[in-house]
């Protein structure tokens, strides 16, 4: 910390994270979820709130909802009701947003998190299941606001933690932590930066050792790890300027601008609305058993720790590697359906690791974007394996099928990639080289190893790099 | 033979046998508004050419075979707060004004894969919320037997049009007794089905949790016959239930040898109009001389009924009303300065007084620091007069009392003192309040020649015991209807 103060203070965090879950139709009606779309197309008189219309819940969001409140150690409301949030705007159809207020569906549960500090266990409070809001569209030609409900009714969990974290790093890992369980889960692809993934952040500060909790404030718009770790220092700063100035913390809600690095107050706790929250009268309760609990239970899949520590024992691949491959379930799926079928790890680590991870960077994309099969990259390594191809062709291959996901065979056929394996054309090219590069083939005679090298690569560019470079170094030793 | 006396079932019997058509059926309820609509004011909306159409197609299709049910070819008034494809929907307010909808309401849906053919919409209090059909932004329909007195209502357009012959029977919404009340004032049948019978879907909400729609019909026999294709339970709502005893039709027995009848003396305190009282309590007579075992008993918690009704519907209603704001459809104000005061002019031009005056109680009682007092306290009187129905239900197979405790008021009385008018309310409301079914059957007429209704209440999914009863009142009654 560069700023000194007066006092010692502690900082106090929790967090509401909106997560959308990856149903293929809306939360109260069969309309697709499908982000993008031309405005207004995946709608229905449901979700654009037409008189007469009635909701009728997706079952998909109870079990993905109940999948991640059981990953989280959370309790189970046997007994959840839907209830209406009552607040005026135009992304919002009906004026009324259903939500879970009196009794949501998951309570009680926390997750284990792991800083430079060491471990650490973040309680969360619920986890409510939400219907989205559309999206208002300004037009600033016409001076009027349009609306696309596209995502109205796109069905969302909100995660509500307690505020039992205490710095900028234990809220990324905390978020990390859920990230991770949800992807794993496959509830949600969890993208802070296209909005399936959104956090406010609760910060109040208090001196250490004070036993009662500060006046928060909560932070809007964070798009980013880094967004919410700047956001989070700049407030605690803010807040403990105010405190050592001998003013107060108005809890208010405050919107941060990344490009600014500076947050506004929003609106205050006095302009807080009224929501006059009731249950939904059209919504009837949903009632978990045990046996739907146990059902979902036996559904989750193996997580990133368990994983981790299978692969440790099974593969002989480097610990740093096994971070990275289970970092995403994408990741480590497609690894171990490519082990399966060619059952060699340490080369499918090494594609992964090596031109996987450097095309991912170089396009901006996230390890589950990755669009490649399994059965591609085990017939790419399988030709290197049989020397079909060399490894520079193997690359120039790999970055098709990684663009593309193309058959590898089928595209070195296709292309005449394969090696060519005719020692005898070879050898006649070999000399053609010998013959071009007289002064070369005497400095390598007179003791210059450097020179055998230029020679290969010589004989590479010839045969359009289709060779074999251990047998072209053969034959041109032979023929020195 | 005048195509018009005949009741629903007989029409569609004669259209089959080749007696009469679809059409016909249809030209003389248009001819028969054209007589008699200018001084009713039964409907809001009526598509003269496109009914017409309708019924063409639908008597060939009877032609054909494809409709054979009881109510292929017959004309239906379908109340304005039932959306129905390609036809102005604006529950009688000016908020609605140019609101066509792009589906139909289940309820209607089926009704026309039976063959039945929409004439149009009837007339209504706005929203549903009122008593005399008076709150209506498209003006006051008036009582066919009376035309200085109102129809009752909500559903006043839907009893009107039913007691004129200005349709062979209609559909209506009752959610405190808006289908039974103005069944009895217009001396039509009407029934609200058991909470979950009937497919809300397209049915513009005022109380989700207590609205239902049923039938108002020229008799029993139609009742059931209507009630027989619209309940049904359907996907699109979740609230709906699956029944396996919808052949209602089979319920029409002149049979009530020891059925149980209780008389709620609640029923027949301060307040009751004494011929209302005499001419309900000789049609128990008349059902005890069938053999029918009728016995007083108190069923309690009457007082709470009205409170308790007015606080969960007004919520319900200040919430399904949101909606309405001027942004995706219907009306608009039109001159305003940013988005607030754009919803404050839009709502406050587009709803009528009552409308605002249920808003305003329903946000009232949801608000912080209420809600516990008010909405919450309702919902456990709500499951205690469900309990006193229970209970009373353990001792009798049907309660039975009036429907209203007066005849159809003058035009004009009701409005001036809501609180009266809620007031009107008292022995409809706890029936919706209990999810039961009750149906409304005419049992006589007071000294001003206006009808009297008969209520009948049973358990939940206890229609047949309704339906057979109120056939046998109504074979020992006799005929009713107006004089045409």
């Amino acid at each position: 910390m560069s700023v000194q103060y007066a006092k010692q203070y502690e900082t106090v965090i929790g967090l509401e994270v909106h997560v959308e879950l990856a149903t293929k139709t809306k939360i109260f009606c069969g309309c697709s979820t499908e982000f993008g779309g031309a405005p207004n197309t995946h709608t229905c008189p449901v979700c654009t709130g037409m008189p007469g219309t009635l909701p009728v819940l997706n079952k998909q969001v109870v079990e993905y909802a109940m999948a991640v409140g059981l990953a989280t150690n959370c309790e189970i409301t046997r007994l959840c009701k839907f209830d209406r949030k009552n607040y005026f705007y135009p992304d919002n159809p009906q004026n009324y947003q259903i939500s879970q207020l009196y009794l949501p569906i998951c309570r009680n549960g926390h997750v284990e998190i792991e800083t430079a500090d060491g471990k650490k266990s973040v309680g969360i409070h619920e986890i409510h299941m939400e219907e989205d809001a559309g999206k208002l569209l300004h037009d600033e030609w016409e001076d009027c606001s349009l609306v696309d409900y596209n995502r109205s009714g796109v069905p969302l969990i909100e995660i509500v933690s307690e505020p039992d974290m205490r710095s900028a790093e234990e809220v990324i890992a905390y978020l990390e932590k859920l990230r991770m369980t949800i992807q794993y889960l496959g509830a949600s692809d969890c993208k802070l930066n296209e909005g399936s993934m959104r956090a406010d952040v609760n910060l109040s500060v208090r001196e250490v050792g004070a036993e009662r909790f500060g006046t928060r404030t909560e932070m809007k718009n964070l798009n980013s790890f880094r967004a919410i770790t700047h956001a989070i220092e700049h407030e605690r700063e803010r807040q403990i300027e105010l405190l050592e100035a001998g003013q107060q913390v108005i809890q208010e809600t405050r919107r941060w601008d990344d490009h600014k690095e500076y947050s506004y107050a929003m609106r205050s706790k006095e302009d807080a609305q009224d929501y006059r929250y009731f249950p939904d009268p059209d919504l009837v309760p949903v009632y978990i058993s045990d046996a739907w609990i146990a059902a979902i239970r036996d559904g989750l899949p193996e997580f990133r720790e368990e994983k981790m520590a299978r692969y440790k024992e099974v593969f002989d691949i480097p610990e740093y590697d096994i971070g990275i491959i289970t970092d995403t379930k994408h990741m480590a799926d497609l690894f171990e359906e490519t082990v399966a079928i060619c059952n060699q790890p340490k080369k499918v680590s090494n594609w992964l690791m090596g031109e996987t991870l450097r095309l991912l960077k170089e396009n901006a994309m996230d390890a589950q974007d990755i669009r490649f099969s399994p059965g591609n990259l085990a017939k790419l390594i399988a030709l290197v394996d049989g020397k079909e191809i060399n490894s520079s062709v193997a690359k120039e291959v790999f970055e098709v099928m990684f663009e593309k996901d193309v058959n590898p065979k089928q595209y070195v056929e296709e292309h005449g990639l394969g090696t060519v394996n005719d020692e005898t054309a070879l050898r006649t090219t070999i000399e053609e080289v010998l013959a071009a590069n007289p002064q070369s083939v005497e400095d390598y005679r007179g003791g210059k190893e450097r020179a055998l090298g230029f020679l290969v690569g010589q004989t590479m560019k010839a045969m359009k790099g289709k060779a074999d470079p251990a047998v072209v170094n053969r034959i041109l030793k032979e023929l020195l | 033979m005048d195509l018009l006396s005949y009741s629903a079932v007989e029409l569609a019997a004669a259209i089959k046998e080749g007696k009469a058509t679809a059409v016909q059926a249809m030209e003389a309820v248009l001819a028969r508004i054209g007589e008699t609509e200018g001084t009713i004011n039964a409907y809001v909306t009526i598509d003269k050419e496109a009914a017409l159409a309708v019924a063409q197609r639908t008597q060939e299709k009877i032609a054909s075979g494809a409709f054979a049910g009881p109510l292929a070819g017959v004309p239906v008034a379908v109340k304005d707060n039932l959306c129905t494809k390609g036809i102005l929907t604006t529950c009688a307010s000016r908020m609605l004004g140019n609101f066509v909808p792009t589906f139909s309401a289940e309820a209607v849906t089926k009704l026309e894969h039976a063959g039945a053919v929409v004439i149009g919409k009837t007339n209504m209090d706005e929203f549903a919320m009122g008593s005399t059909t008076e709150t209506s932004a498209y003006g006051e329909t008036k009582n066919p037997w009376n035309l200085a007195h109102v129809p009752g209502g909500s559903s006043g357009g839907s009893a009107a049009a039913v007691a004129s012959n200005e349709c062979f029977f209609a559909l209506g919404s009752d959610t405190g007794g808006s289908i039974r009340q103005p069944a009895s004032f217009c001396g039509v049948v009407g029934l609200k089905p058991t909470y979950g019978t009937v497919s809300r879907y397209g049915l513009v909400a005022y109380g989700s949790s207590l609205d239902q729609i049923g039938p108002l019909t020229k008799n029993v026999s139609d009742c059931a016959a209507v009630l027989e294709v619209i309940a049904a339970q359907d996907e699109k709502d979740s609230t709906s239930i699956k029944r396996e005893d919808t052949d209602f039709a089979a319920a029409l027995l002149e049979d009530v040898a020891g059925l149980r009848i209780g008389i709620p003396r609640d029923y027949f305190g301060e307040g009751l109009d004494a011929e209302v009282r005499k001419a309900v309590l000789a049609a128990a007579d008349a059902l005890s001389g069938k053999g029918a075992v009728v016995e007083e008993f108190d069923l309690g918690l009457v007082e709470y009924a009205i409170p308790t009704y007015y606080t969960i519907a007004a919520a319900e209603a200040s919430s399904n009303l949101e909606r309405f704001d001027g942004v995706k459809y219907g009306y608009r104000a039109q001159e305003f300065d940013g988005l607030h005061e754009m919803y404050k002019k839009t709502r406050s031009e587009g709803f009528g007084a009552e409308v605002k005056r249920r808003i305003m109680l329903g946000s009232f009682v949801l608000s912080s620091g209420y809600y516990d007092a008010y909405y919450l306290k309702a919902l456990k009187v709500k499951a205690m007069i469900k309990k006193a129905f229970d209970d009373a239900f353990a001792n009798f197979d049907l309660i039975l009392g009036p429907v209203a405790p007066t005849t159809a008021p003058r035009l004009g009385e009701s409005l001036s003192d809501p609180l009266k008018m809620y007031l009107g309310d008292i022995y409809t409301i706890s029936v919706n309040l209990a999810g039961l079914p009750a149906i409304s059957v005419p049992c006589g007429k007071d000294t001003k020649g206006l009808p009297i209704g008969l209520q009948l209440i049973a358990d939940s999914f206890q229609e047949k015991k309704l339906l057979r009863a109120a056939y046998t009142y109504e074979q020992l009654r006799g005929a009713f209807g107006m004089e045409h």
